[in-house]
């Protein structure tokens, strides 16, 4: 009896569940509105069903519970019946089913005016490609994949010389351009998602995969990873943002093409120490770091970690946030470098700087944090060396109290929380778990046993 | 020489009795103590899995708070937990332990038809069991590479356990492999070939058939898993490229190259779909037998409900790659595979409608089996209705990795079975232990256990349909996920601790009434089918006593009209006051 009741208040509670809780389609951000139809057709007959089905079987339990001196029915068949009920059910199950393969139809085959955009997928990180003027994506091969060729792009191919490439997690797009999003990864499985645009695929190394949709609605929309891609498969996030044509445009026109990146000049380090000199002041004329000017080592730390760190000052995605007074000071600095070659030329002469390990200042339970850095290994290296292909610095042997601190900042949102600060983002969604500062000076004082000149490193630097 | 059949032949037989303990309980080979070892241990391992959910759903509502669940320990967690349910609980409790039990008693045999191999297939499947929890104790844990075990990542450095754990995955998913095949021999032969005079294919009670063609469903998708396990410890141990193309590790170039993820993805479907049924056909059958007895009604559309297992056996081979549908395959595949999975949806609806129209005019005694029952249909119907959404292919792309397939197949393959695993125990302990178990302790069971699974499983699919993506160890900030949803997260997490604490009562219920329930009559429930007609409660070494039983009808003769009373067992011969009822089956 009780059961009855409670089948028809769970139907009851689901459909309001349904209609009334905040949760359901984010809104339609590209042109599938026809998949939310399908949807909404599916929920409608399945609704249906559901409703009927379990309100007939509480009915059934209600009326035909056992009382005293009742009899069951003996009726082991009633064919018209079955025939009746399969014939609704097949009627039921084809009109969800036409619609579904309707629209389908339309998803395998992109419209001919589509523009091709290529996103490339790598453990935790997207970049995208653009074919350039020839509107043709030059061959590429993971195999030749280097730090000075992150996309792997076939020097020898004509049609990749104008390959306009994006080594940021943010695209734009054009709204309402049919986009064949082409889809690559370097690494595993990704699987490239825009919840508001509906669509999504996996992206398969080895293979290119497709997907396509029409941006319809301003605005900037999340990208995230729906396959799992390892450990930081959650923090795997990058942006789609939609703008006018003209915006589009210029935003594409700021990125380097594949023959501008291979032509690029190393840095010069002769130039590169004369402007040093501003640096030195705080960061020691051998790089060493002199904590008491909160100026951490730079000597030792990767080169393409460094440049990036500047221009986030230059570009305000670091040392904006108020609590940020050091990185505010060092943003006024990075103005000084007046270009991407300035940049180079100081990074160069950073790379010949005597690598010696900072002095050790912070102190902890090194086994304890053994276990925390579990995670950090991963990305930061086992004997944190760095991996470039993560977008992980180096940990090794630098400054320990700016460690301590920065990660502190991560945690808190004083760093990283910047919109366009994608790889800062990541870090800050990692650090959320040092829940203290004894965590944190246990994870330092782990970092601090690293031996400088580890194998791995030498084999990295060679 | 003429073939003889084996129950013709009953009174050659040598009984292999047990003489010592060990022979009896250890290395015994009676199908009934080999059932119960069988459920013991995946019902063990069941909860090993269970306490890992726990803690996923704890990472999940309150975000790095517990310094033990890392994103590694959380990969960990899940990869685990869903390779424990699907496999070594689900797969081995309906089959191992269930089958193992009633294909003899439900079909008239003194036993399976090759004893040895039935307790040599336990013993391998403990070995798989043994294996398998033995990688949370080697270097870098067990893997983290998601039940799926997908390539390249399960055995690259960026996923957790990509060395010993993966390893020691595969080493056991083969073992058991193994154990499964011995036992799957068995019970297909024994319901072909050992069945009692006149129990004809279509007098068999449907949790027989449901066992039977799930059985051979496992025979014929287990080997794809087999290889798939084999070719990936050769492409990890061997640098074969079998699944892996020519990628980066960790920005390290690797020496493979040409190798196809979407090729185990294909073999591992090609297991995976089938399997959902190998975890549902027994479901479906026993639950049929349960309603009909607890609801004194014959099921309806007995031979529809035969034939529809068969045609969703075999459709369940064809319908792999709606897993797949954003996988990268050939989008044109689509249209195929997402027709024949919508045409599954016919006869799986006909067993349901034939459920609940059992229920019709029926003189319902609302037992804990029949409660168990009934919160199965619910489930089912809600589970199999979403199965809707995600077999649609277009519907499938907006849902597809999010929290609504994480609801959908919950439901449909955690839960609603569940229920009838619950049911089932509960049904057959007075059979298995001669003790009635506590119905208070039973009713309080299930009413927890069904609404709090549906509070945990039912806001899973709107956060799935919010956009909210599966595996993710943590949601960090996003421009689409308002607030509120953290707060259903919670919500859940507290549902799912209670359903866990729940199951508290049902092992302190069972673990107490194997000693101190009430004796229970040899039928309780009045059931019709075979093995509650043993000589003997819980039935000896041999089941029946000198003499086989003979059967004359089907199992679901409940109050036929002109009958004394509302049951007539199989075994009982037509005369005056027991009429022949339904009889299309004539006895050879």
């Amino acid at each position: 009896m009780a059961i009855a009741i409670v089948v028809v208040l769970l139907v009851i509670g689901s459909v309001i569940f349904h209609f009334a809780s905040p949760w359901y389609f984010t809104e339609l951000a590209s042109n599938w509105g026809m998949i939310d139809a399908t949807v909404d057709i599916t929920f409608w007959v399945t609704g249906i069903v559901f409703i009927l089905v379990n309100l007939f079987m509480a009915y059934s339990i209600y009326k035909y519970r056992h009382k005293k001196g009742q009899k069951a029915e003996y009726e082991p068949e009633n064919k018209k019946l079955e025939i009746w009920l399969t014939v609704i059910t097949a009627i039921g199950v084809a009109a969800m089913l036409a619609p579904g393969l309707f629209v389908w139809g339309q998803f395998v085959r992109p419209p001919d005016n589509s523009a091709i955009v290529e996103a490339v997928g790598q453990q935790w990180h997207w970049s995208y490609r653009f074919p350039g003027e020839d509107g043709v994506m030059g061959t590429v091969n993971a195999s030749l994949i280097t730090p000075d060729n992150p996309f792997g792009m076939n020097p020898d191919d004509p049609n990749g010389q104008d390959d306009i490439l994006v080594s940021n997690p943010e695209v734009y797009l054009p709204l309402n351009q049919p986009i064949r999003l082409n889809l690559r990864s370097k690494d595993v499985l990704h699987n490239f998602t825009v919840p508001q645009f509906r669509v999504k695929m996996d992206l398969v190394p080895g293979m290119v995969t497709f997907m396509w949709f029409e941006p319809t609605r301003l605005g900037s929309f999340d990208v995230l990873c729906e396959e799992l891609c390892g450990i930081a498969h959650h923090a795997m996030r990058g942006k789609v943002t939609v703008v006018e044509r003209p915006e589009f445009e210029a935003w594409l026109n700021a990125h380097p093409t594949y023959a501008e990146t291979a032509a690029r000049a190393a840095g010069n380090r002769d130039i590169g120490q004369g402007l040093y000199q501003a640096c030195a002041a705080c960061h020691g004329f051998a790089g060493e770091g002199r904590k008491e000017l909160n100026a951490p080592k730079l000597a030792g730390q990767e080169g393409w970690y460094m440049a990036r760190q500047i221009r986030n000052y230059k570009n305000k995605l670091r040392g904006v946030h108020p609590d940020d007074i050091y990185g505010q000071q060092m943003a006024a600095m990075a103005g000084t470098l007046v270009d991407d070659q300035a940049i180079a030329n100081v990074i160069a002469y950073i790379e010949t700087l005597p690598d010696e390990p900072a002095p050790v200042t912070v102190t902890g339970d090194a086994d304890r944090g053994a276990r925390t850095y579990e995670t950090c290994a991963v990305c930061h290296g086992e004997s944190g060396q760095g991996i470039w292909a993560l977008n992980a610095p180096r940990l090794a042997g630098m400054s320990d109290w700016y460690l301590a601190v920065l990660l502190a900042h991560f945690r808190d949102g004083v760093r990283g929380a910047e919109p366009g600060d994608f790889y800062g983002a990541q870090m800050a969604q990692m650090a959320k778990r040092l829940s203290n500062e004894a965590v944190i000076n246990d994870l330092v004082a782990y970092i601090n046993t690293f031996p400088v000149n580890s194998p791995a490193r030498v084999s990295q630097a060679q | 020489m003429a073939y003889v059949a084996i129950a013709d032949r009953d009174h050659e037989q040598h009984l292999h009795d047990p003489q010592t303990f060990i022979t009896k309980y250890i290395w015994s080979q009676d199908h009934k103590v080999i059932a119960i070892q069988y459920s013991l241990t995946a019902i063990f391992v069941g909860l090993v899995a269970l306490v890992l959910s726990g803690m996923m759903r704890l990472q999940l509502a309150f975000p790095d708070v517990f310094s033990f669940i890392a994103p590694i320990e959380y990969y960990q967690f899940i990869t685990m937990h869903g390779m424990i349910m699907v496999i070594y609980l689900l797969t081995a409790l309906l089959l191992g332990g269930f089958g193992n039990y009633l294909i003899p008693l439900m079909c008239g045999s003194r036993d399976m038809v090759f004893p040895f191999m039935n307790m040599l297939s336990y013993w391998v499947y403990l070995l798989s069991v043994i294996i398998l929890l033995a990688s949370f104790f080697v270097p870098g844990g067990p893997t983290g590479a998601g039940w799926t075990l997908y390539p390249p990542q399960a055995i690259t450095d960026g996923t957790p356990g990509a060395g010993w754990g993966i390893m020691l995955m595969l080493a056991s998913l083969a073992v058991f492999i193994v154990a499964f095949t011995m036992g799957g021999l068995n019970y297909v032969t024994t319901v072909l070939q050992a069945r009692c005079r006149g129990m004809t294919l279509m007098r068999m009670p449907l949790s027989v058939w449901g066992i039977f063609v799930a059985t051979v469903l496992g025979l014929l998708a287990f080997p794809a898993l087999f290889v798939s396990a084999v070719m990936m410890v050769f492409d990890s141990l061997l640098g074969t490229s079998f699944f892996m193309p020519a990628i980066l590790d960790r920005g390290e170039q690797t020496a493979f190259d040409g190798g196809s993820p979407i090729l185990f993805q294909h073999l591992f479907w090609f297991f995976g779909h089938p399997e959902v049924y190998i975890v549902a056909l027994p479901a479906f059958g026993i639950v049929s037998d349960l309603i009909s007895t607890h609801a004194r009604k014959n099921i309806f559309g007995y031979r529809q409900m035969v034939w529809a297992i068969v045609v969703i056996g075999g459709l369940s081979f064809i319908v792999w790659a709606h897993h797949m549908y954003v996988s990268g395959m050939n989008p044109y595949f689509g249209f195929f595979f997402a027709t024949t999975t919508l045409i599954i949806a016919v006869p799986t609806a006909i067993k349901v409608y034939n459920w609940v129209l059992t229920l019709w005019r029926g003189d319902i005694h609302l037992t804990v089996p029949m409660l168990f029952s009934i919160g199965f249909l619910f489930t089912f119907i809600h589970g199999g209705l979403t199965g809707l959404f995600l077999g649609n292919v277009v519907v499938d792309l907006p849902l597809s990795d999010t929290y609504f397939v994480v609801g959908h197949f919950h439901m449909v393959m955690g839960i609603s079975p569940i229920m009838v695993v619950f049911a089932a125990i509960y049904h057959w302990f007075p059979k298995m232990t001669g003790r009635m178990f506590n119905q208070t302790l039973g009713k309080i069971h299930f009413w927890l256990t069904f609404l709090g699974a549906y509070s945990i499983y039912l806001p899973m699919h709107y956060l799935g349909i919010l956009g909210v993506p599966r595996r993710y160890y943590s949601m960090g900030t996003t421009d689409f996920v308002p607030e509120s949803a953290q707060a259903m997260n919670i919500g859940i997490t507290y549902s799912a601790i209670l359903v866990g604490v729940v199951q508290l009562v049902f092992l302190v219920n069972i673990a107490w009434s194997i000693f101190r329930g009430e004796k229970a009559d040899p039928n309780p429930w009045k059931a019709n089918s075979l093995e509650w007609q043993t000589p003997d409660t819980p039935p000896k070494h041999g089941n029946w006593g000198p003499d086989l039983p003979v059967v004359y009808r089907w199992a679901y003769d409940y109050n036929v009209p002109g009958a004394p009373e509302d049951f007539i067992p199989q075994n009982t011969p037509p005369d005056a006051l027991h009429p022949a009822g339904r009889d299309h089956g004539k006895a050879h």
